[in-house]
């Protein structure tokens, strides 16, 4: 099988890519622009938009840094939130570098580091015998571009649309995260745990207000503490899904 | 606004990149830790579980349309409705709940 992927060009693979990211690119386009609302709702431009977006490229990470600047919260903050909202692209970065032929310049290295998020590092790992970067750069290029498009376009409509209908749009982020947790919540039972005390303290954080602290720092503690307890009280096997969330 | 939105922008960009780039340049290694990769694949559920909730309820002009869009989204995703259908559910359930309300 590696003998006849050697066959294919750049520009083949780049095709290829391309075609196998059409689906990904308009599902970010939907994502970016429930992002973009919220963008809107802390007063972003679209250009602002478009430049977080194509710079940042995680949809949890940039909600969490949209709490973290409209509570004008310290940077220190933002990178840390970061760092834990995007820890697993580490995992995946990781896993990616296994697939790299011995022979790939350094250079694609930091050219497909960019691009590691959940859906195309799906495609990429699962890419047959070393991942040629051009094939990722081609399902890549497309999704980033509509991934900031789409928060361009939900800041724009966030200004024309009238108020009742922009607040309504407002809940198009959280109903994705939704559909995200809750299917593998059903299937895994400690998953599920990780998601009911994760609804269950965030509320309580808020309750009291001797818990209280600003968003960023909440997604932190909570992440860390949540995700912690479980994998000391039931690490995760791993043998039948690899990566979904 | 004491901080620089440019600022935000950039710097969340380079830690984004960091983040994704270091173990495919430095490191290399795969992450052999059973402790750290289980930490690893809960933080995306407990991360996003802690965002959504109870932001979905301060975010509408009601808690009350929140709720019912918190328990729409869960009632339909539990039941393995489509990423899409269920966002858009969750939009459609806090226009009428206010319409209904007259928010």
């Amino acid at each position: 099988m590696k003998e006849k992927q050697k066959n294919f060009t750049a520009g083949e693979a780049f095709r290829h890519g391309f075609r196998d990211g059409i689906p990904i690119a308009l599902g970010y386009f939907a994502v970016s622009f429930s992002l973009g609302i919220i963008m809107k709702n802390i007063g972003m431009s679209p250009g602002q938009g478009f430049l977080f977006s194509l710079l940042d490229l995680a949809s949890a990470g940039e909600y969490a840094v949209l709490q973290v600047i409209a509570a004008d919260a310290p940077y220190i903050e933002m990178v840390i939130v970061l760092i834990v909202t995007n820890a697993r692209y580490l995992l995946m970065s990781t896993a990616l570098s296994q697939k790299f032929s011995p022979g790939t310049p350094l250079v694609h290295r930091f050219g497909v580091g960019y691009g590691v998020t959940d859906e195309l590092f799906a495609l990429g790992v699962n890419y047959e015998g070393w991942l040629s970067p051009w094939y990722y750069y081609g399902a890549l290029g497309f999704s980033a571009f509509m991934w900031a498009l789409g928060s361009a376009g939900g800041i724009i409509a966030g200004n024309i649309l009238p108020e009742r209908l922009v607040r309504a749009l407002s809940v198009a982020l959280f109903g994705m995260f939704i559909a995200i947790i809750i299917p593998p919540a059903r299937k895994n039972r400690a998953v599920g745990a990780v998601v009911a005390c994760g609804f269950l303290l965030s509320w309580l954080c808020e309750l009291f207000p001797l818990l209280h602290m600003s968003s960023g720092t909440k997604t932190i503690v909570l992440t860390v503490l949540i995700a912690g307890a479980a994998s000391l009280i039931h690490p995760h096997e791993e043998e039948e899904e690899h990566h979904e969330a | 606004m004491k901080h620089s939105l440019i600022l935000y922008i950039l710097l969340s960009g380079l830690v984004s990149y960091l983040i994704r780039v270091l173990p495919l340049t430095l490191i290399r290694k795969p992450i052999r830790s059973k402790f750290i990769r289980s930490f690893l694949y809960y933080v995306p559920y407990a991360t996003l579980a802690v965002m959504t909730f109870p932001a979905i309820i301060t975010s509408t002009a009601s808690p009350v349309s929140g709720m019912l869009a918190l328990i729409a989204g869960i009632l339909l995703a539990w039941n393995g409705k489509s990423l899409p259908f269920v966002a858009s559910v969750c939009c459609i359930a806090v226009l009428i709940s206010e319409l209904i309300m007259g928010l």
